[in-house]
């Protein structure tokens, strides 16, 4: 008698996905509906590695090789900034994750307050801490705690190259399962037609 | 009546004379996106998107405002047709401030329509965060320039259907932008009839009515053409 020889599983066979999501200027609200993701969930975590996430993962320091990278939100601040720059060299596919990293949306419409001869920053920290504020009032500074805002509000892709983009205020979580599914067995998701791509 | 022939990406079709490239496209079975276009109101080539190859022409023609004519070829999707349009798009988004997610037309918005239509992921070109009015002084209505594109339908349907002319365009470039009356407040223009036609045919949430926030604006564009065939040929179907 022989032994028949089982057939290799080819999901075996796959390295497990190393997979991180990142909160920049955002209202968390993609990571919510990332979360929507329900019973999802389970199958990702056993297909996948979170090496890096604020709702999935304790670690704090955004490790070396990552496969995929979800991005939500704009890039307003020196910390938003430095970690786009770090997750860029360390990532080979990184996702626009919803319309504030597309557009810079909602945050980036501080962009409007300019006042002449300040930029956006100044002019919204001085609204907020020094207009509207009683005599006391004075412009938050402490240097390597609150990370400084930056002169204007930018969307993800004028700061570092993007890969993928997966629009919507948020993305809905049927769109975020579409968009990863296929991530998942090597292929790139088509982010096209009213299901995938529509803004808003 | 005399008819034209032509072809339009390979279909052979035949139209009344006097149709626009547009009728004989959607004749063919064919669509191309547009946002300035309207039935019931005259052409104006604002927009752009509807632009399309002709045979023998180095220049691009925007369908919507050239007539058809005998044996013309005409090609309405190739790469660097789409590639325009894309363009175009991504330049509606950069140089307004839309900002889908609070919108009034969220959902309902056909610039948003057409970004899907022509594949826009993201916008190429830079914000500019154009500093813009919004003029509430209307009792019923508001506009918001922000989220307007210029198309003119407002302007057209005013003047060619309400017969009042409330609205027009003043300046130019990046200062272009759309005037109540003699550039005044909507709400002091006596020449308005608050018919609401303006807002009914606005493609995007630039016109709107008090009463409706975000994600809530019911467009009804198809009443300009209803309105034009009511009085020309005597037909009412809303």
């Amino acid at each position: 008698m022989i032994a028949a020889t089982p057939a290799q599983d080819p999901a075996q066979a796959r390295p497990r996905l190393r997979l991180a999501t990142v909160w920049l200027a955002g209202c968390s609200g993609c990571h919510m509906s990332f979360l929507d993701l329900d019973e999802f969930l389970f199958e990702l975590a056993a297909a996948v590695d979170i090496v890096y996430s604020p709702v999935a993962s304790d670690t704090k320091i955004y490790p070396e090789q990552v496969d995929v990278c979800l991005v939500e939100g704009a890039v307003a601040n020196v910390d938003n900034l430095q970690l786009a720059l770090t997750l860029r060299q360390r990532t080979a596919l990184v996702i626009s994750f919803g319309d504030c990293a597309i557009s810079a949306n909602v945050p980036g419409l501080r962009n409007l307050c300019s006042a002449p001869g300040r930029d956006s920053a100044r002019t919204v920290l001085e609204r907020g801490y020094l207009e509207l504020a009683d005599a006391s009032g004075q412009l938050p500074f402490a240097p390597g705690i609150v990370p400084e805002l930056l002169p204007k509000v930018l969307p993800l892709h004028e700061v570092i190259p993007v890969d993928l983009y997966l629009p919507g205020c948020p993305p809905s979580a049927e769109r975020i399962r579409a968009a990863i599914a296929p991530l998942l067995v090597g292929q790139r998701p088509r982010i096209e037609g009213s299901s995938m791509l529509r803004f808003g | 009546m005399s008819v034209i022939t032509l072809q339009v990406d390979g279909r052979d079709v035949a139209v009344p004379a006097g149709s626009t490239l547009l009728q004989a496209i959607r004749a063919a079975g064919l669509s191309v996106p547009t946002l300035c276009d309207l039935e019931g109101l005259e052409p104006v080539g604002a927009c752009r998107l509807c632009l399309v190859e002709l045979e023998g022409s180095q220049r691009l023609l925007p369908a919507c405002a050239s007539e058809a004519s005998e044996g013309q070829v005409i090609r309405t999707d190739t790469a660097q047709l789409q590639g325009y349009r894309r363009m175009a798009v991504e330049l509606f988004f950069a140089e307004g401030n839309h900002v889908c997610a609070f919108c009034v037309a969220n959902g309902t918005c056909e610039l948003q329509d057409v970004a899907v239509a022509v594949g826009m992921d993201h916008s190429r070109f830079p914000y500019q965060y154009p500093q813009r009015a919004v003029d509430a002084s209307h009792p019923r209505f508001s506009l918001d320039h922000n989220r307007c594109i210029l198309c003119t339908r407002c302007v057209r349907v005013c003047d060619q259907i309400e017969g009042a002319h409330v609205w027009d365009v003043a300046e130019r470039g990046s200062d272009c932008r759309i005037v109540a009356g003699l550039d005044q407040h909507w709400g002091e223009v006596d020449a308005c009839t608050s018919c609401g036609k303006c807002v009914d045919v606005c493609p995007t949430g630039a016109l709107y009515a008090k009463e409706d926030t975000t994600a809530e604006k019911h467009p009804h564009p198809e009443r300009a053409g209803q309105l034009r065939r009511a009085r020309e040929q005597r037909q009412w179907t809303p």
